[in-house]
């Protein structure tokens, strides 16, 4: 549906260098990087919004390359909602039906499915002034969708609401993909957001995708050191192989298993793959050390613990129970086993 | 800043004088002329004349303002340029420079020694003692603050409206007469009223370039010249009673978009 060749912006700030991707028809796909990466430029050089240096866009098959962005059948969702402040909520979902030759039966029609679908009929007369922001998503949407466009762009749309409206927008755009289907390309940085919406993603930085893959294959195989750390693996290490053997921190050696790649040069464990015991364990983990308690940080249901090994830092997710049942605390020597099998390569 | 310390004092004592000096001369200048004296001044045909000429020449300087002047603080608004410094610096030039000059300035182009002169006075413009002068003068120092408050207008409307408007399928006309258009259109008034208030008030250029016809500024000092402070302040006080409707208009329209946002 979506074919991205060799794109490259110059605005002042956010360029984008050699963007190729392509999207199927029907999939929603992600855009996930930092702030600053250039995803909102590579949404609004999609839509036409702003100029690009150089490269091709192909949208339904067609080089919309050269089309301004009326003409591209392309709808915008932004993270502010972006309503129109003088138009009613009503006025605001109908201003697209305008400028597409509909049948005035058929306009209607589509109005007031997707008023219904949206369950904003008892806001109608309402202007976008007083409206929460979960509501103002849904105008936002309603407006987007009911253009039917062939690609439905989502810059961070659930970014700017509460929590408990992100719940419901999240589920509201899921609902809708696979009700119409629409090709959907979202903008986040929300890695839980990701994983519950889409299939597939591409990871963007510095203007540069680094990895395109399945959600779990971005997940599992982070391609780079960034993408690892954002994905949460955050044991990273520079390691050099020797034969199924990393040596990381120049003497401490960890069990793959396997033989990594010839070019690889990183080791990433998740820090929830990491184990924490007191006496030496009779167990499948290839992998067992010593270390010292260093840090112990609450993060809400876990404390992260980070252990001294020489001069490297493992991080380890652990219960407040197991905290008190091991008696960890800071200063304390501990061992530590990870399996061969949760250790990645890259 | 607490009550009854000293530099709250200051600050209070200092806004009583500035207060007292901008109202005192006014308040004593509207009250000196009697009733009889006023209607007198309103019966005269040429206060009337010079009023209503001022009025309407300065109203035809906004008008020209606001359909020159919007594409230019709709671009100045949404883009960065190279040079756009320096195009805002131009605009600012008819604020900096003094009247007379403005005046001279203008003749020194539309008087016969420029060609461009000639060319006007051979398609039968004239400027020199000319209500069309007039309007060029006023226009000219009329329009900076019409751009400003346009593109302070512009300004203050997130481009993502018309990225969205855009998107759903409008072209940028359409996009900019439905969405920024009327978004906007308070700005423009304001700088609609502005642009038209300081150039009722202009004398300086206009007293170069036309002392006829005569615009009310212009009739006020003749008279004050001619006969004395107790003859021009009759006609002042009618042309500052105008001043004064196009000020309050100004105040009601930019107060009541405050209490929208």
């Amino acid at each position: 549906m979506i074919r991205i060749e060799n794109l490259e912006t110059r605005l002042t700030g956010f360029n984008l260098h050699e963007i190729n991707l392509s999207i199927e028809g029907g999939e929603f796909f992600i855009l996930m990087g930092p702030t600053g990466a250039g995803k909102t430029v590579l949404l609004e050089a999609l839509a036409g919004l702003i100029p690009i240096q150089c490269g091709r866009i192909y949208i339904g098959g067609k080089d919309v390359t050269k089309l301004p962005p009326e003409k591209r059948d392309v709808s915008i969702v932004y993270q502010d909602y972006a309503l129109f402040p003088h138009l009613t909520v009503l006025e605001n979902i109908k201003y697209g039906l305008h400028f597409h030759r509909l049948e005035k039966t058929e306009a209607k029609k589509r109005l007031r499915k997707f008023v219904e679908e949206l369950d904003l009929a008892h806001l109608e007369n309402r202007l976008p002034l007083n409206l929460s922001g979960g509501e103002l998503q849904r105008v936002a949407l309603a407006r987007a969708l009911v253009v039917n466009p062939r690609v439905l762009l989502l810059d961070e749309p659930l970014s700017a609401l509460d929590p408990s409206f992100r719940e419901e927008i999240r589920y509201e755009l899921k609902r809708l993909h696979q009700l119409y289907g629409t090709t959907c390309l979202m903008v986040t940085h929300d890695f839980a957001e990701a994983l519950s919406l889409a299939n597939r993603a591409a990871i963007i930085n510095h203007g540069i995708i680094e990895q395109i893959g399945t959600m779990e294959d971005i997940f599992q195989k982070p391609r780079t050191e960034f993408i690892a750390d954002f994905v949460g693996m955050k044991n990273i290490f520079a390691a050099e192989f020797e034969d199924s053997r990393a040596i990381i921190g120049g003497d401490l050696h960890v069990e793959l298993g396997r033989l990594p790649s010839k070019s690889h040069g990183y080791i990433a464990i998740r820090p929830e793959d990491i184990v924490i015991h007191r006496k030496a364990l009779a167990s499948s983990m290839r992998n067992s050390f010593r270390g010292v308690v260093k840090g112990l940080f609450d993060s809400g249901f876990y404390y992260e613990i980070h252990l001294q090994v020489g001069k490297l830092t493992f991080k380890s997710l652990v219960t407040k129970k197991s905290l008190l049942e091991l008696q960890i605390h800071e200063g304390v020597d501990i061992l530590f086993s990870f399996k061969s099998a949760a250790i990645h390569t890259f | 800043m607490m009550m009854r310390e000293p530099f709250f004092w200051v600050t209070v004592w200092c806004g009583l004088i500035i207060m007292a000096f901008i109202l005192l001369p006014l308040i004593e200048m509207m009250t000196a002329p009697s009733m009889p004296m006023l209607r007198e001044a309103i019966q005269d045909r040429d206060v009337v004349r010079s009023i209503w000429l001022s009025i309407y020449t300065a109203g035809l300087a906004a008008v020209i303002s606001f359909i020159f002047g919007t594409p230019l603080a709709y671009l100045l608004a949404r883009r960065d340029f190279r040079g756009k410094r320096l195009v805002e610096g131009i605009i600012d030039l008819p604020i900096v420079i003094p009247h007379p000059v403005v005046g001279i300035a203008i003749l020194s182009v539309a008087g016969h020694n420029h060609w461009i002169g000639r060319g006007l006075t051979e398609l039968g413009a004239r400027i020199m003692g000319s209500v069309t002068g007039i309007i060029t003068v006023l226009t000219f120092v009329g329009l900076p603050l019409y751009l400003h408050a346009a593109k302070d207008g512009f300004e203050s409307i997130s481009p993502r409206l018309e990225r969205v408007s855009r998107s759903l399928g409008a072209s940028m006309f359409s996009t900019f007469f439905r969405i920024t258009f009327p978004l906007a259109w308070r700005s423009m008034l304001v700088g609609i009223v502005m642009c038209s208030a300081r150039a009722i008030s202009e004398f300086g250029a206009v007293v170069v370039v036309a002392y006829h016809p005569m615009i009310a500024p212009v009739l006020i000092y003749e008279r004050f010249e001619g006969y004395g402070l107790k003859y021009s302040q009759p006609v002042a006080v009618w042309l500052v009673l105008i001043c004064l409707i196009l000020f309050f208009i100004l105040r009601f329209l930019t107060l009541s978009r405050k209490k929208e946002t």
